[in-house]
């Protein structure tokens, strides 16, 4: 993020879903919208900066360093600038029974990239994550809201080859 | 064919919806429960029902439903825990995708009986599509007057709110879920007070499963005792299984409590047998957490009889010979995998997921974790065996919340079982780490 922090703001759309999202809690407990607007931000920026992370704290009237515990605590927030599409990999057993590992490798090289790191193109951001509880249609991967089951080296090649273009 | 009592009519076309849920007779309950019971008549009929949490715990929702403070002005709060995160286990998302006004009805049922207006459905958050789906029908059912403001006319006010997290495993236990849902790591709370007394907001709170709050429609049609005819002994009712792994056919599904192990693992109705031309090795039964059993002990116990799909016969041997039912994630392996491979596997998860906040499970699993991958990684030592032994000892019991449990009993039963495996890998380093090698006792390597 380049920008400084008063240029950081929601969309009015997304404002008003957070103010909506604020809503939800019985009055003064506004911090329970901390994780769903956390997925808001990162929904609009792709990432969840310190920046942003501040602007949050002051829509929600708590001190940033509870929005930064909470950020840095769960799994689901990228606390660094990611790719166009973050591919969320499960490495957890029931996968691994599937092939998941075989899988995985073709993917890595599919990429050229490691778990962490970015395609030079800004396509691809690789990312290794626990269960996905999708046990029975493994091996799965995740990308935004959709999930992609019964992975195979071929349907791999298909679906990056979808999303490259 | 079984008995089906939370999948019935999940097949059905557009079921998804208010209207289709509604001709299959869906909001029945909720009318008969708001409109001719009282809030304790619904807990009655829990409580007579015998079904037991469905997350993995097993403890009886009526009694705990029981034990809810109810001060004079403190407003109470029911959360569903749809947090769904042990390895093996994917029930939840199945039937919340699938039918999600069925959760949708028994949250309204549940709510009713224990006297909340606001009640939650934490998510996890990998599942945003099915957080959606369950938001839409929230909106129909409020359309149609099953929740919001004065429900049938009966004057009782329901708003239902669907939480997502943010991904970690932890929160599926019910204090950190709490933690959360109030905006703050996922950290579990030391007990007592329990929620029942002191919960979401410090206000008493009532934490049950999706599956567990899915069956309250049924019982709320069909009674309570009529519930409790299913099954067998104390392992009433259905249980969702989800079935992964070396075999025919992974899936979700629903089985009357008591069916044979064997017949569910080797009938067409379900799992359909050990996947063509490979056979069983052993098998986790109820998540990744459970002790894992050995091909010997799985379809019958160490007495010999058959062991059942319920907690008492699934338990039957404790720790020695016997697991857990646990969540119901069935996770089935055949010759192929390697059960250190596989322990190293699930070691790094509980690493992953410790939130970090009591010695021996920050530490301990990560130490658990580098001694397995060693160990895997041929550059074990047959001390390491007992290393293992002894960090799992350590962890269980000494920590706030049961993760540090889950943690050490795979760990410790892959010993217990496999430990010919674990010393193959010490004393044969070069083949233990060929690709896709695994260790077949006195035979040659797959």
């Amino acid at each position: 993020m380049t920008e400084s922090p008063n240029l950081v703001a929601f969309t009015p759309e997304r404002l008003e879903t957070v103010k909506e999202i604020i809503a939800r809690y019985p009055e003064g407990r506004q911090k329970s919208a901390l994780l769903p607007v956390l997925h808001v931000a990162q929904e609009q920026w792709g990432w969840v900066s310190s920046e942003v992370m501040d602007y949050v704290a002051g829509l929600l009237n708590i001190r940033p360093v509870e929005v930064y515990e909470v950020a840095t605590f769960y799994t689901m927030y990228h606390l660094d600038p990611v790719g166009k599409h973050v591919i969320e990999y499960c490495r957890t057993g029931p996968c691994c029974l599937m092939g998941g590992e075989d899988v995985y490798g073709h993917l890595k090289r599919k990429l050229g990239i490691e778990p962490g790191e970015t395609t030079a193109d800004g396509l691809f951001t690789l990312k290794e994550v626990e269960c996905l509880a999708a046990c029975g249609w493994g091996p799965v991967f995740q990308i935004r809201e959709q999930f992609y089951m019964n992975l195979t080296n071929e349907k791999v090649d298909q679906i990056i080859e979808e999303l490259s273009k | 064919m079984a008995r089906k009592i939370l999948t019935e009519h999940i097949n059905v076309p557009g079921i998804e919806t208010f209207d289709v849920y509604r001709k299959q007779g869906g909001y029945t309950a909720v009318e008969k429960a708001i409109k001719t019971m009282t809030p304790e008549e619904v807990v009655e009929e829990a409580k007579k029902s015998g079904v037991r949490g469905r997350g993995g715990a097993g403890f009886p929702m009526g009694m705990k439903w029981g034990f809810l403070a109810k001060p004079e002005g403190v407003p109470r709060y029911l959360v569903c825990n749809a947090d769904e995160s042990e390895p093996g286990t994917f029930k939840d998302h199945h039937l919340m995708k699938c039918i999600p006004h069925l959760l949708i009805e028994g949250m309204i049922i549940s709510s009713f009986a224990l006297g909340a207006n606001k009640s939650f459905i934490y998510v996890r958050g990998e599942l945003m599509y099915v957080i959606r789906i369950l938001e839409k029908a929230i909106a129909e059912a409020k359309a149609q007057g099953f929740l919001g403001k004065n429900i049938l006319g009966s004057g009782y006010d329901l708003e239902l709110v669907v939480q997502p997290g943010g991904g970690a495993y932890i929160c599926g236990e019910e204090t950190a879920l709490l933690e959360s849902l109030e905006g703050k790591r996922g950290n579990p709370r030391n007990k007592p007070p329990f929620p029942a007394v002191k919960g979401l907001y410090q206000s008493p709170t009532v934490v049950n499963n999706v599956e567990s709050i899915s069956n309250m429609p049924w019982i709320i049609n069909n009674g309570g005792d009529a519930y409790a005819t299913i099954g067998i002994g104390r392992s009433t009712g259905t249980k969702l299984i989800s079935a992964s792994g070396h075999i025919q056919k992974p899936g979700v599904y629903e089985i009357e409590l008591g069916v044979s192990v064997e017949e569910f693992l080797n009938s067409d109705e379900y799992c359909g047998g050990v996947r063509k031309g490979h056979y069983l090795k052993a098998l986790v039964a109820g998540g990744s957490s459970v002790p894992i059993l050995p091909a010997n002990l799985i379809t019958k116990t160490a007495a010999g009889e058959d062991r059942l799909m319920t907690y008492e016969s699934l338990s039957d041997g404790g720790f020695a010979t016997g697991t857990m039912l646990g969540s119901g994630g069935f996770i089935v392996f055949d010759e192929t995998a390697c059960i250190v491979r596989n322990t190293w596997n699930f070691s790094r998860f509980y690493h992953h997921e410790s939130c970090g906040q009591c010695s021996p499970c920050r530490e301990g699993t990560g130490w658990m974790e580098k001694v397995l991958h060693r160990i895997e990684h041929g550059h074990g030592s047959m001390h390491d065996i007992d290393l293992l032994v002894d960090i799992s000892k350590k962890i269980e019991g000494n920590t706030i919340c049961p993760l540090g449990d889950a943690a050490a009993w795979p760990v410790a039963s892959a010993i217990r079982h496999f430990r010919d495996e674990f010393v193959w890998h010490i004393t044969h380093p070069q083949e233990a780490t060929q690709p896709g090698a695994v260790y077949m006792g006195e035979m040659a390597l797959v």
